[in-house]
């Protein structure tokens, strides 16, 4: 009895304002949610709608009935599983490089003045200026039997007969390489940029050393700036067509490259969607795996 | 003064508004597909523009990639395409789905056609080959002049190149292990037979550097001097060479394959589009476009009456003396076997 009755004691006055206050908050967010309508829907019409279809016409056969014919066709053929091997490997392969590489140069970069930093930068960015199909044939002219890396290392006697450079896993690699690390160090450049010096400092007056004060105390806080960038380099990897299509000398098969073939072949656009659902399912575990992993070991390395 | 030109001016646009709105009555339209590029500015100066001409209508051309587009665009039942090129066995394969109309042969005349290159659902364009070229700065004179020596690399040591895809990749196979050219089909369609192709191939895939995958890369491969031997459409090897590649090529067991044209099925104007391909059928259309790329008529005419200069009619595929050393690819196995003997050398790849 009594809550009711407070609750009617506070009396219509008390719900007015209520009911105004819940009015407003109504508003606003719908000002917000029309803010972010454009992307929302563009999101929607582009992306999950095509997606949802593809998703549906995995599990059609020919004729439109439903069927696991695709899915049970990936598991017959070797050639479907050897397919993701290689996807993942490469992908994999790629974002290590990408680290080994890209994390010195982001450490380096965020230890100069902003003006030297941002000229530098300019240097990282300038690839992307480049048309990605003309700095994978740049690799081929670089690399190929006749090309200037052969010829020059033959004239200066180096190697006598011209080594396989191109058309093969390590062709690929060294070109989704230079076409990943950019997207590594930017993230990376950014976290390393925010952390304050004055941290590292202290630890230094506690009498630590630069190379353990660096570890423990430098390199925590810039994983969140590499977890984002080898997420970023990883996931664009596993959908590349280009470049192992052309420095892979057809040795490299990546699952993009297999779904171009399919709809070729069998003119059936379920035998690709079912292979571009799998290629997601598998990304999707991956990085839940990644996520738990990184947590994991966040909580383990930092230990605050 | 200033008056009188307006006035003109909009008399005369009347009159041209008058004369477009009059026009689809006067000329019927075809919208006619092909690949693209050099290949289809040939076609379209030797045979769609002059035909169109000839039939008074009006040609309307597209591009598209693969038949892949046209089996959406009959599936979602929204066909604008009169007339599609096409490769044979890509042709046969939509035949055989029934995306494609069957074309009427009373209508166009296939009498002096080479065997084999008027199907149910399409007919010919020109033909092409698949053959072994080499590097002439690798082996000079003495290039390789079989499939045996494509396999022989004590004989002919250096870098090979192959197709990524299966289609005309088995034939060679067989022929190096021994097959003769008349019964390489025979032998495929037998149990065992794809596998005794791919196991051939996998004896040279050691010494196979790339695995190329389209007409253009081939052409590259060779003018870059990146491998020593190759299997590829004659053609394309003639444009390189005439970039300055060093590549000669032989139609020795060389792939006779053709291009060739069809009907969607649902296409919009079906009968007019059945007239047109009689027309591009005729010999001089085909005789016309063998001077745009060195691929040969279907049309035997079309060798007779000095429409293609005799030394030149020489180095085209679909000549007598080429066509007697090339085995004909044979659509009716693709159509059984294509996607089972994919998946094979698909396995094979990526052991």
């Amino acid at each position: 009895m009594s809550a009711e009755s407070v609750a009617a004691a506070a009396g219509p006055d008390g719900d007015f304002h209520k009911a105004a206050l819940r009015r407003d908050q109504w508003r606003e967010r719908l000002g917000l949610a029309g803010l972010a309508a454009p992307a929302l829907l563009l999101v929607i019409v582009a992306m999950l709608i095509p997606m949802a279809w593809l998703f549906g016409l995995s599990f059609r056969d020919d004729a439109g009935a439903l069927s696991l014919e695709h899915y049970r066709r990936m598991l017959a053929e070797p050639s479907y599983g050897r397919t993701f091997r290689t996807t993942f490997e490469i992908s994999l392969a790629t974002t290590i490089i990408c680290i080994l590489i890209g994390y010195p140069l982001a450490y380096f970069l965020s230890q100069l003045p902003r003006r030297a930093a941002n000229l530098c930068m300019i240097a990282v960015l300038l690839p992307f200026w480049t048309s990605l199909l003309v700095r994978t044939y740049a690799w081929l002219v670089l690399l190929q039997r006749s090309g200037l890396v052969n010829t020059w290392g033959i004239k200066l006697g180096l190697w006598n007969e011209p080594l396989q450079l191109v058309h093969n896993a390590g062709g690929t690699l060294i070109g989704m390489v230079h076409i990943m690390l950019p997207f590594l160090v930017l993230p990376l450049y950014g976290t390393m940029r925010a952390i304050d010096g004055n941290l590292l400092r202290a630890a230094s007056s506690l009498g630590s050393t630069p190379v353990h004060g660096f570890w423990t105390v430098f390199f925590p806080l810039s994983l969140p700036g590499l977890a984002a960038g080898a997420s970023l380099v990883f996931v664009l990897c596993l959908g590349f067509y280009v470049t192992p299509a052309m420095l892979g000398g057809g040795k490299v098969t990546m699952v993009s490259n297999r779904i171009a073939n399919d709809i070729e072949l069998f003119f059936n656009w379920g035998a690709a969607s079912a292979l571009g659902v799998v290629l997601l399912a598998i990304t999707l575990v991956v990085l839940v795996l990644a996520a738990k992993l990184s947590r994991g070991a966040g909580l383990f390395g930092s230990g605050h | 003064m200033p008056r009188q030109p307006i006035v003109k001016s909009t008399t005369a646009l009347a009159l041209v508004m008058g004369l477009l709105s009059a026009a689809p009555a006067l000329a019927q339209e075809l919208t006619v597909v092909s690949f693209g590029g050099s290949y289809q500015e040939g076609q379209s100066k030797a045979l769609f523009q002059p035909a169109a001409k000839a039939l008074g209508i009006k040609i309307k051309e597209e591009t598209y990639s693969s038949i892949a587009d046209l089996r959406l665009k009959v599936k979602a039942g929204a066909v604008t395409w009169d007339v599609v090129a096409s490769g044979s066995g890509s042709a046969a394969r939509a035949g055989s789905e029934g995306i494609l109309e069957k074309l009427d042969y009373k209508v166009i005349d296939t009498s002096s056609f080479l065997p084999g290159t008027a199907q149910d659902y399409c007919v010919g364009g020109d033909v092409f080959s698949t053959v072994l070229a080499w590097n002439t700065k690798t082996y000079g004179d003495k290039g390789p002049q079989s499939w045996a020596d494509f396999w022989d690399v004590k004989k002919f040591p250096g870098k090979r190149s192959y197709r990524k895809g299966v289609a005309g990749a088995l034939e060679p196979a067989l022929m190096a292990d021994g097959v003769p050219a008349d019964k390489v089909y025979k032998v495929l369609s037998q149990p065992g037979g794809i596998e005794r192709a791919i196991k051939k191939i996998r004896e040279l895939k050691p010494h196979i550097a790339v695995w190329w995958s389209s007409g253009a890369q081939h052409a590259q491969l060779m003018k870059d001097g990146e491998v020593d031997m190759i299997t590829g459409w004659n053609g394309r090897f003639d444009v390189a060479a005439k970039d300055g590649a060093k590549v000669a090529y032989t139609f020795n067991q060389g792939l006779a394959d053709y291009d060739c044209f069809a009907i969607p099925k649902g296409a919009p104007n079906k009968d007019l589009a059945m007239k047109f391909l009689a027309e591009i059928s005729k010999p001089q259309y085909q005789a016309e476009f063998t001077k745009y790329i060195t691929y040969g008529p279907t049309n035997k005419k079309a060798y007779e009456g000095g429409a293609i200069d005799a030394a030149y009619a020489k180095t085209l595929p679909s000549h007598p003396d080429n066509a007697a050393k090339q085995l004909p690819i044979d659509l009716d196995w693709y159509i059984k076997f294509e996607a089972q003997a994919s998946a094979a050398y698909q396995n094979m790849l990526t052991e």
